[in-house]
């Protein structure tokens, strides 16, 4: 369904377009609260929040961004209000830079232990359907910052920049976090894969 | 000096922590083609490539978790107070 559609049926009072919405974003809303408060609890009620600003603003939405991102931009900047009273802001540890365990590789950094194939899991739609279920629940557990970025980038899909817009760091850190994140959901499905 | 780096090969250690870069376009020209030829060379930096690209791939094509009864019950009587105050 287009945008434009949806943001008719917002302002007409459609009520389903509304759970639509609910449906498709309040999970990842929560998800990027995380990044800059301290518990579940206060993300959900600037998720809530959130949902009640898109409604007041709805009338005013210019269509200059998706109503996805223009969506995340109003749950970033009231998460970081709320953050700010916690103390927390998105923040982008500068520490150890490696991503896969140093184990796996041998004197000279080659493999000694390279990932195994995955082929037959992921061409297997089942198999693929619960390992996406899995890759989201692994998001769940990243530190929260890696946890919005990559939220926001693989699983909405928002552009590199629409990211840095949203959560007001630079493209450089963005790509940190990012690549932190992934390499560590890689791990956990890698990890599951070779449990089997 | 680049041409220094472009010979002196990457390990496995070191390309791992390029696959980001490399995905999102930002490599300068020498450090990409230096990760494509290890990629060539290098079976495990390959299927790991793989499973990067893989994983984002799942994550895209996730379904967003049911949200709980609650939770969206909540959110529904929300939208109706909304309505009501006009």
């Amino acid at each position: 369904m287009s945008d434009g559609d949806l943001v008719q049926r917002l302002r007409s009072g459609d009520e389903s377009a509304f759970a639509e919405l609910v449906d498709a974003y309040h999970p990842s809303l929560v998800r990027v609260a995380m990044a800059f408060v301290r518990s579940r609890a206060i993300a959900e009620e600037v998720a809530q929040d959130t949902w009640v600003a898109v409604l007041r603003g709805i009338g005013r939405f210019e269509g200059r961004s998706s109503l996805k991102t223009w969506t995340f931009h109003i749950l970033a900047n009231r998460a970081r209000t709320t953050g700010v009273r916690e103390q927390r802001t998105v923040a982008v540890d500068v520490g150890d830079s490696s991503t896969v365990d140093g184990r796996r590789f041998d004197d000279v950094g080659a493999w000694a232990d390279p990932p195994a194939p995955w082929t037959d899991a992921v061409e297997d739609q089942i198999e693929a359907v619960k390992l996406a279920e899995r890759a989201l629940a692994a998001i769940a557990e990243l530190p929260g910052s890696q946890r919005a970025v990559v939220t926001l980038r693989d699983v909405e899909g928002l552009s590199s920049r629409e990211a840095c817009d949203v959560l007001d760091i630079s493209e450089a850190n963005q790509r940190v976090l990012l690549h932190r994140g992934r390499a560590r959901v890689r791990a956990t499905l890698e990890h599951e894969e070779v449990a089997k | 000096m680049i041409g220094r780096l472009l010979r002196r090969d990457l390990v496995c250690r070191q390309a791992v922590e390029l696959v980001t870069d490399y995905l999102e376009g930002v490599l300068p020209e020498p450090d990409r083609e230096r990760f494509e030829a290890h990629l060539r060379a290098c079976v495990g930096c390959e299927e790991y490539l793989r499973q990067v690209r893989l994983t984002i791939e799942l994550l895209g094509r996730a379904e967003p978790d049911d949200l709980a009864p609650k939770t969206r019950s909540g959110l529904i009587d929300l939208y109706r107070e909304f309505q009501a105050q006009g």
